[in-house]
């Protein structure tokens, strides 16, 4: 899926700030004036929300088995039950937890992990800044799913290893880090020919405070867009594995609840809510995050903002301006 | 001609990490997955033959150094050797894979070729026709449909058309019941009507992209002055849209393409578990379930292969298509 | 020899519609090209100058409309129609065959103006091939080669991609493309501003011989004032979309009438004539979003006085002599009504101009010299 356009293109984080200033607005004030942003970040933090509020919006245990077999939605159970006879909802909101935590863990430690390829392989030259650089492109055209699934799937013959969500969120972290790192190793490559880095050469500071305390501010925007990227990767990634029966199966997640549907063939007898919650979630918070995604896009990229005249309508009707 | 031998290396580099990496990754893995192994084949009628071919890809000998375990493996791999399947047994991994693999090819072949095309040409003419109804409407629900996961859509395409309506079938990749398989036309249509599901689930994980990228880059295109000149000379419009503004456009769709073919092929292993498509994905989950390792690893090792020479490929084709990379730019 | 009007802009507006407000990037201008006249249009960045040349073939997008006016176009010299046409009513496929055959644009930069994936040949021919569709391909090969010569492309560049020419070279080949269907007008936006000195000589050099043998007419958009001064025929100044200024160039060049002319002819030197100090303009040019009330130009102007904050100043007519044509000004120093004095003696009290010199030749392109022969 495309989650964000920013591949090559250099983005100037320093200008969005200061554009935002121009307009006697904080940082908040400029996400929250791009529709798609407020939109996605609506999203993002409704479902983070449900997932803190869990214990609020349910009295039932997720685990729990409540009722025999796999009951269709009614007023006890506004979602249904599952296969085991746990209630659906309450497998919904305590799973968004295990969902979005996992996710955001591997996307932090991917983007951990990004900064430090993709700065360091732009910012160093010769065979050091070639060999990061082949490292990085060698991982970006591996496949990352398969991937994952491979090493989650050697993981599970240890039971230490096995039905452990950190080990889930560690091959996601292992498998994601490639892309942005590649992003962020372009913008790197022409920051670095910059007059302010040569200034800091110059007066003699370090290496690392160069790349980290220098060029890396300047890349805010680009960093922030693929960690939401790598966040939303994440989270297909882990429901997908978790559908495979890679994941922990004891644990109530949106990916254990497609996994257990699966499992009981749910779809084939008819007992479709087992299924659409889950999935439906997990498609709302993914086009959440990317709306930000896109947000973001737009407020680097000037050209694909469209203009939209607040006030009064002044533009005539006829525009002879425009060339047919 | 320099340029291309040093994209060829590279991919060679590429497939040799694959290559180690399925070396190594079991012999780092806590626990053993490779006495796991071998003890489920212990019960079965295996030959010693194929019990050394095992013990090479695997390393269960601690007498023997692991530079040596190395090339020993890397000579297996050249001979074909990529083990017993337990889930299949006694077929061999490199069997399995053979029958596989064609059936995953023409999914996801035919569902890129679909997805791309129309998805280049939607996002050129939304791109084009800025600020119209479509414009604002089709990349918010393109956005949604993407974020939906690929098996989720799937599974909602099988119950829908398939359980529901029963419009097409949802099972296999062809009638196995009243069918044989061979150069037949009952065949082939039964295979026709069997994809019909998994390429739409396909076409529709992944048209966004396409359409989205598309989109942009055709928006920053436009900008430029050649259009603007080509607009200037009186030019049909479409001769613009096409040969200034999109041939210019699509160069980072094809750029981006190793990642879009990587997520399709994601999409393409869940889409078959879901419909139960007897190809790479579906091998390799049964091989998950079963714990057959060396099947998970050769499938990976098949789809790898494969990724590469995809990406490959795409670099030709923007060799071809991009004057500037021909003789190393300027 | 009477002048023929070729094109006539009549108060045309362009606004440029934006979140805070209509921008007004182009302010009622007015303007007449003859032709076989080189009109110059000269002004620093954001004065209107590329947007009014866009505009005059509706090449603007987005969010730029054009607000009023009308664009009359005389037509071809041996065309039978009297009566003018509004460019700016012009029917789609009426539009598509005006543009390039009657009217065409050099643009500023050949690098960015070039289809990079395509070769010259195709860029050459394919405006060709849409304009006479009837011409056969190797007819249009002549034609392109036909064009390269003229420009001084050797022809086996024929097929090159842009990437591959110099940059001189890829100007010339903008200059050939503009050519192609022999039009009445080529606008030419800073068509030497990204190339070095000594390549823009040649350039130069090479439109005014190709004037001189098709006879076309040019309006040539700059910010170098001084260059203006050697090619053009007649020069308007803009300032924040308006014109200030609209004289001939010995006129200019003699007396400069508007302070933002003067102040402009006095950041250039020149070789000719005395030294003199020189001076630029301070401040910078307004941002359009926020015009200065009255007279634009009246923060940075040395002569402002109270009615400058006040009343936009309208062009006003102002004799030049009897066989020459009369010089037009927006500037309150010249309304009797507004400054009784007299322009001159507010003028002259901080003067610096040098009406007793004659102004630099004509770049001309004599028999003897070398022409066309240049890589």
């Amino acid at each position: 899926m495309q989650v964000t356009n920013l591949t090559d293109q250099n983005i100037d984080s320093a200008s969005i700030l200061s554009s935002a200033k121009g307009r006697k607005r904080t940082i908040v004030g400029v996400l929250t004036s791009n529709p798609k942003i407020a939109v996605g970040v609506g999203i993002v933090a409704f479902f983070v929300l449900t997932a803190i509020a869990a214990p609020l919006l349910t009295p039932y245990d997720p685990n729990a088995t409540i009722v025999t077999g796999s009951l269709p939605p009614s007023a006890a159970h506004i979602f249904g039950t599952t296969g085991l006879g746990q209630d659906m909802f309450a497998q919904i909101v305590y799973g968004a937890r295990v969902t979005i935590l996992i996710g955001f863990t591997a996307a932090i430690g991917s983007t951990l992990l990004q900064v430090f390829f993709g700065l360091t392989s732009g910012y160093f030259g010769g065979i050091v800044g070639d060999a990061l650089n082949l490292f990085i492109n060698v991982f970006l055209v591996l496949p990352g799913l398969p991937l994952a699934i491979v090493l989650a799937s050697l993981a599970s013959a240890n039971a230490a290893t096995n039905n452990n969500e950190a080990v889930i969120a560690l091959v996601l972290l292992f498998t994601t880090w490639a892309y942005g790192a590649r992003v962020l190793r372009a913008q790197t490559l022409s920051l670095k020919e910059r007059d302010f880095v040569a200034a800091a050469r110059a007066t003699g500071e370090g290496t690392l405070h160069i790349i980290f305390a220098e060029i890396l501010p300047n890349e805010i925007a680009l960093v922030a867009a693929t960690f939401v990227g790598t966040f939303v990767y994440a989270v297909g990634a882990e429901v997908a594995l978790e559908f495979l029966g890679l994941g922990n199966t004891s644990q109530a997640s949106w990916g254990e609840i497609l996994y257990w549907a699966q499992a009981n063939s749910a779809l084939i007898i008819g007992k479709w809510w087992q299924f659409v919650p889950a999935g439906l979630c997990i498609a709302f918070l993914c086009a959440g995050l990317a709306f930000i995604n896109f947000g973001i896009d737009e407020l680097a990229n000037p050209r694909l903002r469209v203009e939209r005249s607040r006030h009064r309508r002044v533009l005539p009707k006829k525009n002879k301006a425009v060339a047919p | 001609m320099r340029h291309l031998l040093r994209r060829v290396g590279f991919y060679l580099v590429a497939l040799w990490a694959a290559v180690t990496f399925n070396f190594i990754i079991p012999r780092l893995m806590p626990g053993d997955p490779a006495e796991a192994y071998i003890a489920k084949l212990q019960g079965q009628h295996v030959t010693r033959q194929e019990m050394d071919a095992i013990r090479q890809l695997f390393g269960v000998n601690p007498n023997v150094p692991l530079w040596r375990q190395y090339l020993d493996y890397l000579n297996g791999l050249l001979h074909g050797n990529l083990g017993i399947s337990t889930s299949q047994f006694p077929t061999s991994v490199l069997d399995v894979l053979r029958q596989s693999l064609p059936w995953t090819m023409g999914l996801v072949g035919v569902a890129l070729i679909v997805s791309f095309i129309s998805g280049t040409l939607v996002g050129m003419i939304i791109a084009w026709r800025r600020g119209s109804w479509y414009d604002t409407a089709i990349p918010p629900i393109l956005t949604f449909l993407s974020a939906v996961p690929y098996f989720w859509m799937a599974l909602a395409l099988v119950y829908v058309f398939g359980v529901g309506l029963n419009w097409f079938p949802s099972n296999s990749g062809y009638d196995v019941f009243n069918v044989t398989p061979g150069w037949n036309s009952d065949f082939i249509v039964s295979v026709a009507q069997h994809a019909i599901l998994p390429v739409i689930t396909l076409v529709i994980g992944s048209l966004a992209g396409w359409v989205l990228t598309m989109r942009n880059t055709m928006l920053t295109t436009l900008s430029e002055d050649y259009v603007m000149m080509a607009q200037a000379k009186g030019l049909p419009e479409r001769r613009v849209m096409f040969n200034y503004a999109g041939r210019n456009a699509i160069l980072p769709s094809i750029t981006s393409f190793s990642i879009s073919l990587g997520l399709v092929v994601s999409g393409s292993l869940l889409t078959e578990i879901v419909f139960n498509y007897p190809g790479i994905g579906y091998a390799l989950y049964q091989a998950v379930q079963a714990d057959d390792y060396a099947l998970v690893e050769g499938c990976f090792l098949v789809i790898a292969l494969a990724v590469l020479i995809a990406n490959f490929l795409a670099e030709l084709v923007y060799t071809l298509l991009d004057p500037r990379v021909r003789r190393g730019g300027s | 020899m009477t002048l023929q009007t070729l094109l006539e802009i009549k108060s045309l507006s362009v606004d440029y519609g934006s979140a805070s407000g209509a921008v007004h990037a182009v302010d009622d201008v007015s303007l007449t090209l003859e032709r076989g006249q080189v009109l110059g249009l000269a002004g620093e960045s954001g004065s209107g100058k590329s947007t009014l040349a866009y505009a005059i073939t509706r090449l603007l997008n987005p969010p730029a409309v054009i607000t009023n006016g009308e664009i009359l176009y005389y037509g071809r010299k041996n065309a039978d129609a009297a009566a003018p046409v509004d460019i700016l009513d012009m029917s789609r496929s009426e539009l598509r065959t005006f543009r390039w055959s009657e009217l065409a644009i050099v643009f500023q930069s050949a690098m960015n103006a070039l289809n990079p994936v395509m070769n010259l040949e195709i860029q050459i021919t394919d405006v060709i091939k849409a304009h006479n569709p009837g011409l056969s391909a190797s007819a249009r090969r002549g034609r392109a080669l036909e064009l390269l010569r003229l420009v001084g492309i050797a022809p086996d560049r024929l097929r090159s991609f842009p990437h591959e020419l110099s940059g001189g070279m890829r100007q010339r080949a903008i200059i050939a493309i503009a050519l192609a269907l022999a039009p009445e007008i080529i606008i030419m936006d800073e068509p030497t501003t990204a190339l070095d000195v000594v390549v823009q000589r040649d350039i130069l050099s090479q439109i005014l011989a190709l004037r001189t043998e098709f006879g076309f007419s040019i309006i040539f958009i700059t910010h170098d004032l001084s260059l203006l001064l050697e090619l053009a025929d007649k020069i308007a100044i803009m300032y924040a979309g308006r014109i200030v200024e609209l004289a001939t160039r010995e006129e200019i060049y003699r007396q400069p009438r508007h302070p933002y002319t003067r102040g402009l002819l006095n950041s250039f030197p020149t070789l000719h004539g005395p030294r003199r100090r020189m001076s630029g303009i301070p401040g910078s040019p307004p941002d359009l979003r926020s015009v200065p009330p009255g007279c634009a130009f009246h923060p940075r102007c040395p002569y402002a006085f109270d009615a400058c904050p006040k009343i936009v100043p309208a062009l006003l007519d102002i004799p030049t002599g009897k066989t020459t044509p009369n010089a037009l000004v927006a500037c309150h120093l010249y309304d009797p009504a507004l400054n009784p004095e007299g322009a001159e003696s507010v003028l002259n009290a901080q003067s610096n101009d040098h009406t007793d010199a004659a102004p630099p030749p004509q770049v001309e392109l004599s028999a003897s010299s070398d022409a066309g022969g240049e890589q």
